[in-house]
């Protein structure tokens, strides 16, 4: 039977799901702190799932040429340059004869300047303030490039640098709302507890695309079907690692039962803390939290928003049992007082 | 499909009778969804190979099916990359079987302002008629002062390093049978 | 290394995670730079300048292991008084010769041998590439060297190197390198601290240190600094070099190059090597000690593997029969050569010099005047389709109607339809089982080079002409198998790895080759890749199922041996130097060798055994001298012989460079490679006048997502939308000072060629403070050329050709330019605007490069002038 927390708070979600004979949940943990931003990832995953090109353009948002999950990109690479300390690092910079940063300008610059990636909604429109702020992290207040010279934010000369690089992906949520409010049935949950959407079954309604808190699922045009990471369910199945995790060349994408992820990010943070490293903080790990806790969580070395994440997401079909309650209270009174104005009518 | 395995396989049917009152799992899972499995499982062959870019020679394990390259991945028991390859050795496969790879000979005539095809028996022989063509035009047989020379320099080679041992091996053998000495590869760029 | 070669990165993230600090150098930061702990900007050019304050570092403030130091290298080793350093000669060593830009090395010997070895030419090693010769084994020297183990003698090489780096403090790297002393010092002590019988540290290069005119000096250097802190030959040391094919080691081993032979011999020079006895001489250096001493063997069990039953003793194996080289048979002189019209046909095998070759623009014009061309690729790669698409298309220079290059494509089959073996960066051999048959055209090299001599045998069966017999004659029967008639892979391998020529029975190792002719031996090092009829090479034991060195996993050259010259991690008792860094050791008990790799070392030699006066060859190894393939078994710090350029590295401005040397007034590398020719005109550099004219200073290498010149990438979906396009990255403050957008576009320039890419603006970059000026640095991927699923200008277009002495490799990681916003002109435009370019810097075509740096070749800015030229003192000392 459903559990009380079957549509929000922590749950197991595969046994939920119907499945008796349900495995261990399965997700994975990607430590940004070890990513390199080859892309191996992106790459291995097309290459098992088949996934189409994303387009051929230049972002110049880093190195990062994909610019979002899409239909058409189901991994996803990060990068962000900030003039920001890198933990316990030495300044990069320092002492050299250097002026103010761009990273923040030329973020500005890149946002918003894809073409068309052949799906729905694709790229989201690219936001320059957003952009900014991605760069120069939350002090950031402003357009860097509507300030007149020497009124920057920040020291005139840089000195500290930073790269961040983060392989996005489905997160997998505990309380998943594309699979919530899909119609047909083609959202599913494993027995792995991921979220899978059936190609067979999809009709390409579009409803989970506006529910997914995240961004991530989206449609492929002309195709017509909504896309995303599988968790390689196949491979899953033949008791096989993930495409993307199996490449990741510096286990940056660990991939395995998620109590055993949750146990080793913990260790991973406490690590990076005694190892200076204060930022380090985990992503999506804690099943209390508006989703329920994610199947695929981080470790992040900046706020989630630099990375272009939601710092505080919630499953849309949080209030869908207040919403039934309500709807069925009203729908009680309505009976009722239709009850009420027979017997009334005929008394 | 009788009625009643139909009815069965029918997701709502699933959902009422099942586990899964809200039809969010088992109930909702379809045909091909339950009987889906890796390709690599059902692959007619695997060849251990070795990632053709960089030298760091991680370990390849190359699926087939039909005759047909249907996955590239790393070797897990590979003591170098312990089953990783980096965004280059997992487009192997994409390299191999990339659409814009030439599968035929193509011949360019001198002055002429397009390709045209030629039968590659055919290509051998005249690269061979002209190899010896070369030879005679260039031969040198001795120096100035009577030492031998043996060869020609009428005839250059540059080989990239994506080429086996077993090839260089024959490679710089015939060359240097030929009396061709201006064989390099790609280690002196 | 994150960046070109992720994988063997992981390794490093290991480390780090077990707490090694690592430190990353590079003109621009990279996804290296972003996951080390300390990242070091560096000028282009001038790692010498770094790696020798490092030296200094250690000399200065006595931090060399002295144990291993005193042991195991010669820098006890006495030096000829005849030797005179660069810091008395400004820049130069003793024998120069100024009209030949090479150096007479008789001075550079120990003492008492000034006439035993070393080149008193080194034009002609240079023009031959003779460092080569040295992968599998150091020069000579002979009989015993005299010693100072206290280290004082003022003529010791310890003293010398201190003497010569002493000018390489702090403030000299900031003044060169452009890093801040606190940052360099950071770097010096980790470094130095990672040092002793407890701990080591590792150097990791990516070959773009090759692409120098000082190239072969970088890795010198560095070898210098290793060897003095006792991290060769150990467990966690070592010089490690990340090269970027996958077999381009093997290439190396089983070479084909113009100047060696399989297995490092040298090809015959028609005037040193006549007969087969003069050239065996040369090789081996009779009284010589160290392995090399049997090279008359490897000699003559390679012609028994080319000509079979032809090569027998009384005709010297065929010898004759061996092409002789006579100066400088380059892929780059052949350029030149192609462009005058001295070359007929060339083949490309998997190879795009159109892209990947310095002067792009050269290698286009030398290909379009050919008679005929043959490529052999898996796509239409530029230099297949310069005659119809190219930059010299666009311009007019090559015309299609006019060009009467003849062009065969020839499909190739890729890694996955052959098997064989390809030989990765440490020297191991890996097998590769084939998986598919290649389709439509597509073949092996194995196939078409057997079938082309197959044929070529056929049409001149019954020849009158001598120059025909050394064809007819060849081994030239492979088993073939299938449809396709493909020669068999694992036939030749057996030949690579050697036979006895009686039994046919393969050998074990090459101690057992003999000069007799009763084996057969295609490549020396590799024998024992298929011992016992064993394809050694096609092991795949699990790593779960051995221990860390996997020694059961493929096959690495020399004996299955993974870690060179182990004997090293022994101290010279043969005692591990601790237990944490155990690895090859003696065991007293059983009077051997023992560890877990193969020691590399005479097995049952021990620690205590000193060779008799008189012995050569192996025999004249003493038990404590690990360096078993260097003639006195020691490492040198300073090399009497064996580099052309110099016993010790020197800090030398590139070959284009907008500096003047701040050390030395000799500017750029005296000794370096420079071609005269009419396409090949060099950008100047001070004391030169109008190097303002180029002021910028730009550096190229690879991205994650590409390889080399993009056939292999820019064809690849997958990869190629992730960096689809070519750029350039600026710092802002260049941004700034050329007026450049980010994502805007932006040429550059240089005397021979414009280019254009897409700008990114990035804190990436940083200018540098440069012996008192602001010195800016452009990067560039050298992945674009103008087919496949994404183009651009090819970044090689903007180099001219110079290239290291040593092994005649091209610099092409450093070159001037200037930039300008926007896109490039086209058509006959282009060459208008390198043409006003090359005017106003004064590139007129009698100009000559100016080599030795003299006052009179200087524009007159110079104010660091010596009072005598150093050319002049040469003189004297010569």
């Amino acid at each position: 039977m459903p559990d009380a927390n079957s549509l929000y708070g922590p749950l197991d979600p595969a046994p939920d799901a119907g499945w008796t004979d349900a495995r261990a949940r399965m997700g994975f943990f990607t430590d940004t702190s070890v990513c390199i931003g080859c892309k191996a990832c992106e790459v291995a995953c097309k290459e098992w799932n088949d996934v189409p090109g994303s387009g051929l353009d230049l972002l110049g948002m880093s190195y990062d040429n994909t610019g979002a999950l899409t239909a058409n990109s189901w991994r996803h690479v990060a990068f962000v340059e900030q003039p920001r300390p890198a933990g316990h690092r030495t300044p990069p910079f320092a002492g050299l004869p250097t002026a103010a940063t761009v990273s923040a300008a030329s973020a500005a610059v890149a946002a918003g300047t894809a073409d068309d990636t052949g799906t729905d909604p694709g790229l989201p429109p690219g936001d320059p303030v957003a952009a900014a702020r991605m760069a120069a992290g939350p002090e950031f207040l402003g357009m860097p490039g509507a300030q007149p010279p020497g009124r920057a934010t920040g020291p005139a000369e840089r000195t500290d640098f930073r790269w961040l690089m983060m392989s996005d992906v489905c997160k997998h949520c505990t309380h998943a709302a594309c699979l919530d409010v899909c119609p047909t049935g083609s959202l599913f949950r494993t027995e792995f507890g991921t979220v899978v959407v059936q190609e067979d079954i999809c009709n390409g309604c579009g409803y989970c695309i506006s529910a997914c808190p995240y961004g991530v699922i989206d449609q492929r045009r002309g195709d017509g079907r909504a896309w995303k990471c599988t968790l390689c369910y196949d491979r899953l199945g033949a008791g096989q690692t993930p495409a993307c995790a199996q490449a990741c060349p510096t286990e940056s994408i660990q991939y395995g039962p998620l109590d055993e992820l949750r146990e080793r990010a913990a260790e991973r943070v406490a690590t990076l803390h005694e190892r200076g490293v204060p930022e380090a903080q985990l992503y999506g790990h804690d099943p209390a939290d508006g989703v329920g806790g994610d199947g695929a969580f981080f470790l992040l070395l900046d706020s989630p928003e630099v990375y272009g994440l939601p710092p505080d997401p919630v499953v849309t079909t949080r209030d869908l049992p207040a919403m039934w309650k309500r709807a069925g209270l009203a729908a009680l009174a309505m009976a009722a007082a239709a009850v009420a104005a027979f017997v009334g009518g005929s008394s | 499909m009788g009625l009643r395995t139909f009815i069965q396989g029918w997701p709502v049917y699933r959902q009422l009778t099942g586990t899964d009152p809200l039809g969010r799992g088992t109930a909702a899972q379809s045909a091909r969804s339950a009987t889906l499995t890796a390709r690599t499982e059902t692959a007619d062959s695997v060849a251990r190979s070795v990632c053709p870019y960089c030298a760091v020679g991680c370990g390849q394990r190359v699926f087939v099916t039909d005759g047909r390259v249907t996955q590239i991945e790393g070797d897990p028991d590979s003591p170098i990359s312990r089953g990783r390859l980096c965004p280059k050795g997992s487009a192997s496969k994409s390299l191999v079987t990339s659409p814009l790879r030439q599968t035929t000979v193509r011949y360019r005539r001198p002055y002429a302002t397009e390709w045209e095809d030629l039968d590659l028996e055919t290509a051998v022989d005249m690269i061979a008629d002209r190899i010896l063509a070369a030879r005679e035009e260039t031969w040198e047989d001795v120096d100035d002062a009577g030492r031998p020379l043996n060869r020609t320099l009428g005839i250059s080679s540059l080989g990239g390093a994506t080429l086996d041992n077993e090839e260089n091996y024959l490679i710089k053998k015939l060359f240097t049978a030929m009396g061709a000495l201006q064989i390099e590869n790609q280690a002196r760029i | 290394m994150a960046e070109a070669h992720p994988v063997g990165f992981q390794w490093v993230m290991e480390a780090r995670k077990r707490g090694a600090k690592v430190f990353h150098v590079d003109p621009r930061f990279t996804r290296t730079s972003a996951v080390v702990d300390s990242y070091l900007p560096i000028r282009a050019g001038t790692d010498i300048a770094l790696l020798g304050g490092v030296v200094r570092y250690i000399l200065e403030n006595e931090l060399d292991f002295r144990e291993y130091v005193l042991a195991y290298t010669n820098a006890a080793t006495i030096v000829s008084e005849q030797f005179v350093d660069t810091e008395d000669l400004d820049g130069l060593f003793s024998g120069y010769n100024s009209e030949t830009g090479s150096y007479d090395q008789t001075s550079w010997q120990y003492e008492g041998q000034e006439r035993n070895s070393g080149g008193d030419d080194t034009g002609k090693e240079r023009d031959t590439a003779a460092g080569l010769e040295h992968e599998s084994h150091g020069a000579s020297v002979r009989g015993r060297t005299r010693r100072d183990e206290t280290l004082q003698h003022p003529r010791c090489v310890y003293q010398i190197l201190r003497r010569h780096f002493s000018r390489y403090t702090p403030e000299m790297v900031e003044r060169v390198c452009g890093i801040p002393q606190e940052r360099f010092l950071e770097l010096a002590r980790a470094w130095t601290e990672n040092s002793g019988r407890e701990r080591t540290g590792a150097l990791v290069y990516s070959v773009g240190w090759t692409q120098h005119s000082v190239g072969v000096q970088y890795i010198r250097t560095g070898a210098i600094i290793q060897t003095l802190l006792g991290n060769m030959g150990r467990p966690g040391g070592g010089i490690l070099a990340l090269r970027g094919h996958a077999s381009i080691q093997g290439s190396t081993d089983i070479p084909t190059l113009f100047n060696l032979l399989p297995g490092y011999l040298p090809m015959p020079h028609h005037a040193d090597h006549e007969t087969f006895d003069d050239w065996v001489r040369s090789i081996r250096h009779p009284g010589q000690k160290g392995f090399w001493g049997h090279s008359r063997a490897f000699a003559a069990s390679l012609l028994k593997a080319y000509w079979g039953d032809a090569a027998t003793p009384d005709n010297d194996f065929g010898y004759g029969y061996l092409p002789r080289m006579t100066g400088d048979h380059g892929t780059y002189q052949q350029v030149l050569n192609m462009i005058d019209g001295k070359v007929k046909g060339y083949f490309l095998l998997g190879q795009n010099p159109a892209v990947g070759s310095a002067h792009g623009k050269a290698q286009r014009l030398g290909m379009a005047n050919l008679d005929w061309l043959v490529v052999r690729d898996l796509f239409l790669i530029e230099s297949a389709t310069f005659w119809k698409n190219s930059p010299e298309v666009d311009t007019g220079e090559i015309v299609p109607q006019e060009c009467r290059t003849e062009v065969f494509f020839l499909p190739a089959a890729s890694h996955v339809e052959k098997e064989g073996t390809f030989t990765q960066t440490q020297r191991l051999l890996q097998w590769r089982e084939k998986a598919v048959d290649p389709p439509g055209d597509a073949r092996s090299e194995l196939w078409f080079f057997y079938h082309l001599g197959r044929k070529l045998r056929e049409k001149l069966a019954g020849s009158p002409h001598r120059r025909d017999r050394a064809l007819l004659d060849l081994a030239w029967d492979y088993p073939t198998h299938g449809d396709l008639a493909e020669p068999s892979a694992e036939a030749v391998l057996r030949e690579i790895n050697g036979y006895d020529t009686a039994s046919g029975r393969p050998l074990s190792a090459f101690t057992e080759a003999r000069d007799d002719g009763s084996t057969a031996i295609g490549c020396w090092i590799y024998t024992g890749v298929y011992a016992d009829g064993v394809n050694q090479a096609a092991r795949r034991k699990s790593r779960h199922e051995q221990d860390w060195v996997a020694a059961e996993w493929g096959w690495a050259w020399p004996a299955n041996r993974r870690t060179l010259y182990n004997r090293a991690s022994a101290d010279p008792q043969g005692r591990p130097w601790s237990e944490r860094k155990r690895y090859v050791w003696w065991d007293p008990e059983k009077a051997e060798w023992t560890g877990y790799d193969v020691p590399d070392f005479e097995r049952t030699k021990p620690p205590t055994y000193r060779p008799p006066e008189d012995a050569s060859g192996p025999d004249g190894i003493a038990g404590d001298d690990p360096f078993v393939m260097q003639s006195d078994g020691k490492a040198w710090l300073y090399a009497p012989s064996g580099v052309l350029d110099g016993p010790l590295p020197t800090h030398y401005e590139p070959a284009e460079s907008p500096m003047r040397n701040p050390m030395y007034g000799q500017q750029a590398n005296p000794a370096r490679k420079v071609y005269e020719h009419p396409v090949n005109l060099m950008n100047p550099s001070p004391p030169e006048a109008h190097s303002d004219v180029f002021p910028y200073v730009f550096t190229v290498s690879r991205l994650t997502e590409h390889h080399t010149a993009g056939g292999m990438s820019r064809t690849v979906r997958p990869l190629a939308e992730l960096q689809p396009e070519m750029f350039v990255e600026v710092s802002p403050e260049l941004a700034a000072e050329a007026g450049l957008a980010h994502l805007g576009w932006a040429h550059l320039v240089t005397g021979r060629s414009v280019i254009e890419a897409k700008v990114l603006v990035t804190d990436r970059l940083t200018p540098l403070r440069v012996d008192g000026r602001i010195i800016h640095q452009l990067w560039l991927p050298y992945h674009f050329g103008t087919e496949g699923l994404v183009t651009g200008d090819s970044a090689n277009d903007l180099f001219g050709i110079t290239l290291d002495p040593n092994v005649l490799i091209q610099e092409s990681k450093v070159g001037t330019c200037h930039v300008r916003p926007g896109r490039r002109p086209t058509g006959p435009a282009l060459l208008d605007l390198v043409a006003d370019y090359r005017r106003r810097a004064g590139m007129s075509l009698d100009r000559r490069t100016p080599v030795a740096t003299t006052d009179a070749a200087g524009g007159g800015t110079d104010e660091r002038s010596p009072e005598a030229s150093p050319v002049e003192k040469r003189g004297e000392d010569a």
